[in-house]
């Protein structure tokens, strides 16, 4: 929204006051949590790491459809059909709801959606994990889904206005992922042993990229500085990664399935459990494009976009043509 | 329950209301396909919501076959577990998804059967027929809306959109008739009050269609004989893939539960 | 590479329930205006969120310039005498 009043990326009101002068009071605001929308003046940096942020979230949203979408054809049971069609229904829908707050900072849809196609914008690299068991539905909405709401629920107060919104809008629906994920893992838990071996392989592959979800160590991250001081971060990547598994384990537990950590234990006096480190190499290679599938999952998303290039257009034709009837006529 | 049977044969009653529940299931099964694949991100929900609907008719309608059949088999173990030829959906619902033209073309021509022929079944003898009828009449009628302001926006958009449908029309027109083909088993549903006559909803559909065609300037193929029929258990090749896509968990893993 | 097909941007505003207001949503990409009412639909109501829908083209949204804020809407700050607390009446007065 408004997007019209900021082609030109830098307001007037900054040729007026001075740089410094604008950057403090939208520091002040930030400090007693106002929120900061999409006409008032803010940095430069602020805009373009928002933009930066949002985009991949919604990138995320986008591409995680396709590896639980490609589970839709084969679910088990009409009650779970429908459910995922429901749940991938839904990640688009957050995927809309982030491009729109997104589209409030100045860019256009387009050049989103370019940007993901063109392999220069990134998303959630989990997604470049393959799904090749039903119970691996289960795991992403248990695991994947869960370690996003961790990340998501402190972005409801992110400074960012649209943002903030939408997010609250996302974790409303997200709640129902997580909880569906579990039950279906629930179900194969206890089942039988080849549903069961299918629940714990599934645990074993989507264990260690949940953990890398929550981005590289607080110690080696590049944006949480300023992230954390503009409010659009709240907590560290550390931090969330810790609380993460501190919820998960004891599900996992319930669940009779074995977390595929061998140094993972409960530590009395921190309270908290400790694990094992983690293979960031591994990690860097997926953000890289080595991942499993990152190619599949860009040309997924590259067909549908050109194989609907006929569709958009002939909508755009047909709009313009009723706006125009005489444009009909001298064509 | 059923409140009451009007004086019909339950295996003939059984057969039916599997024609209904099968081709929801089979459209929503192929709408499904497209999900996270649609031309714009806003088309993946409106066709997921499409999918949704009709996945839950069939359920409805299929549960409801099961109590009727009274051998125990629920909404999965007929979804799931039937031999191609148990399943009784027009051969139109298995058409390949196409392009997203051919597509909305299919799917304009079921929601405008599904329409009329809901519209009147919500006055069926068969209270529980009645009962899903009243449900999806309402549904269908947003289907409807949503497929033929597609098909309007691509027969009267490009010149490309506009051959594309006009092709996707013609490829598809000739199995429609098969949804009006009255057979022993529609007759007997309309002459026991159950369903509406085939060809008051042919009527119906034919005069809807003339409407949406004239608004997306398309031309009305030649409708011509039938030599498959679906909703007696003979399909085309295509039922074989969707039914080995969708029953392969069923099928691998025969005592378990999801 | 900027599409030129890219579909307008509309705002949508949803009444939750009768009696209530229509408010702001959120906004989707529609290649009219029809269409961008069947997708707010799918969009934004999908768990029974509205009764009721407005879409309009964000291009027909004028907003107010919050560096105006200033002059806009501080001269209402010392209108006090426009509440009602601001006048105390005698509590054997009823009903005013």
């Amino acid at each position: 929204m408004y997007t019209q009043g900021l082609d030109g990326q830098v307001p007037d009101t900054a040729a007026h006051t001075d740089e410094a002068t604008l950057e403090q009071r939208f520091l002040a605001r930030v400090d007693a949590e106002e929120k900061i929308e999409p006409k008032d003046w803010m940095p430069v940096r602020y805009r373009n790491t928002l933009i930066r942020q949002i985009s991949q979230h919604a990138h995320s949203e986008i591409v995680g459809m396709l590896p639980e979408g490609n589970w839709i054809t084969r679910a088990p049971t009409l009650k779970r059909k429908a459910i995922l069609i429901a749940k991938v229904q839904d990640e688009g829908g957050h995927g809309a709801y982030l491009y729109s707050a997104a589209e409030t900072l100045g860019v256009s849809r387009d050049q989103l959606v370019e940007q993901l196609l063109s392999g220069k914008a990134k998303y959630s690299s989990i997604f470049n994990y393959p799904t090749p068991t039903w119970a691996d539905v289960g795991a992403i909405g248990w695991l994947v889904d869960g370690a996003a709401i961790m990340n998501q629920i402190p972005l409801c107060r992110c400074s960012y206005g649209p943002y903030a919104r939408a997010m609250v809008r996302v974790c409303r629906e997200e709640s129902f992922h997580q909880r569906q994920g579990y039950d279906l893992m629930l179900q194969l838990a206890r089942g039988s042993e080849a549903q069961k071996r299918m629940a714990q392989e599934a645990l074993n592959r989507w264990w260690w990229p949940a953990l890398m979800m929550f981005g590289p160590s607080d110690a080696n991250s590049t944006h949480t500085g300023d992230s954390q001081r503009w409010k659009i971060k709240r907590f560290s990547n550390d931090e969330l990664r810790q609380k993460f598994v501190d919820f998960t384990v004891p599900q996992a537990k319930f669940l009779g399935l074995a977390v595929p950590d061998p140094e993972l234990r409960w530590d009395e006096h921190r309270q908290q459990y400790e694990f094992g480190p983690i293979d960031w190499s591994e990690f860097d290679q997926v953000l890289k494009g080595n991942g499993p599938c990152n190619a599949e999952r860009i040309a997924a998303r590259r067909n549908a976009h050109a194989a609907g290039a006929w569709v958009r257009e002939a909508a755009s034709a047909y709009a313009a043509k009723r706006r125009q009837p005489s444009a009909n006529i001298a064509a | 329950m059923n409140a009451k049977l009007p004086n019909v044969d339950a295996q003939a009653l059984f057969h039916y209301v599997l024609r209904l529940g099968d081709l929801s299931l089979i459209l929503g099964q192929r709408l499904g396909e497209w999900v996270g694949h649609a031309p714009a991100l806003e088309e993946d929900l409106g066709v997921a919501n499409i999918a949704l609907d009709l996945i839950g008719q069939a359920r409805l309608l299929l549960s409801y076959a099961g109590e009727i059949e009274g051998c125990g088999r629920d909404e999965d173990k007929l979804a799931y577990l039937r031999e191609q030829g148990g399943y009784f959906n027009a051969i139109l619902a298995e058409q390949p998804n196409g392009d997203f033209g051919q597509t909305i073309v299919r799917q304009v021509l079921i929601d405008a059967f599904q329409l009329e022929l809901y519209e009147r079944m919500t006055g069926s003898l068969d209270e529980r027929l009645a009962s899903i009828a009243a449900k999806s009449v309402k549904e269908v009628r947003y289907h409807l809306r949503y497929s033929s302001g597609w098909l309007v926006r691509l027969g009267d958009g490009t010149e490309e959109s506009h051959a594309r449908v006009q092709s996707a029309l013609n490829t598809l027109w000739p199995y429609t008739v098969e949804l009006f083909a009255e057979d022993d088993l529609d007759q007997l549903m309309a002459d026991s009050g159950i369903a509406p006559r085939l060809s008051a909803v042919h009527a119906a559909w034919s005069a809807r269609l003339e409407g949406i065609l004239a608004d997306s300037t398309l031309l009305r193929p030649a409708d011509r004989p039938h030599l498959w029929h679906g909703k007696r258990g003979q399909h085309s090749e295509h039922l074989g893939y969707i039914l080995a896509e969708m029953q392969y968990l069923q099928r691998a893993y025969p005592e378990a539960c999801w | 590479m900027e599409d030129k097909h890219q579909w307008p941007l509309y705002e949508v505003f949803v009444r939750a329930r009768g009696g209530l207001d229509h408010k702001h949503t959120g906004s989707l990409h529609a290649p009219d205006a029809a269409m961008a009412l069947s997708h707010a639909r799918d969009l934004y109501t999908r768990r029974q969120e509205g009764v009721s829908i407005w879409v309009v083209p964000s291009t027909a949204i004028v907003a107010s310039d919050p560096a105006e804020n200033d002059s806009l809407f501080e001269p209402a700050r010392d209108k006090i005498y426009r509440h009602p607390t601001f006048y105390e009446i005698p509590d054997e007065v009823k009903t005013l």
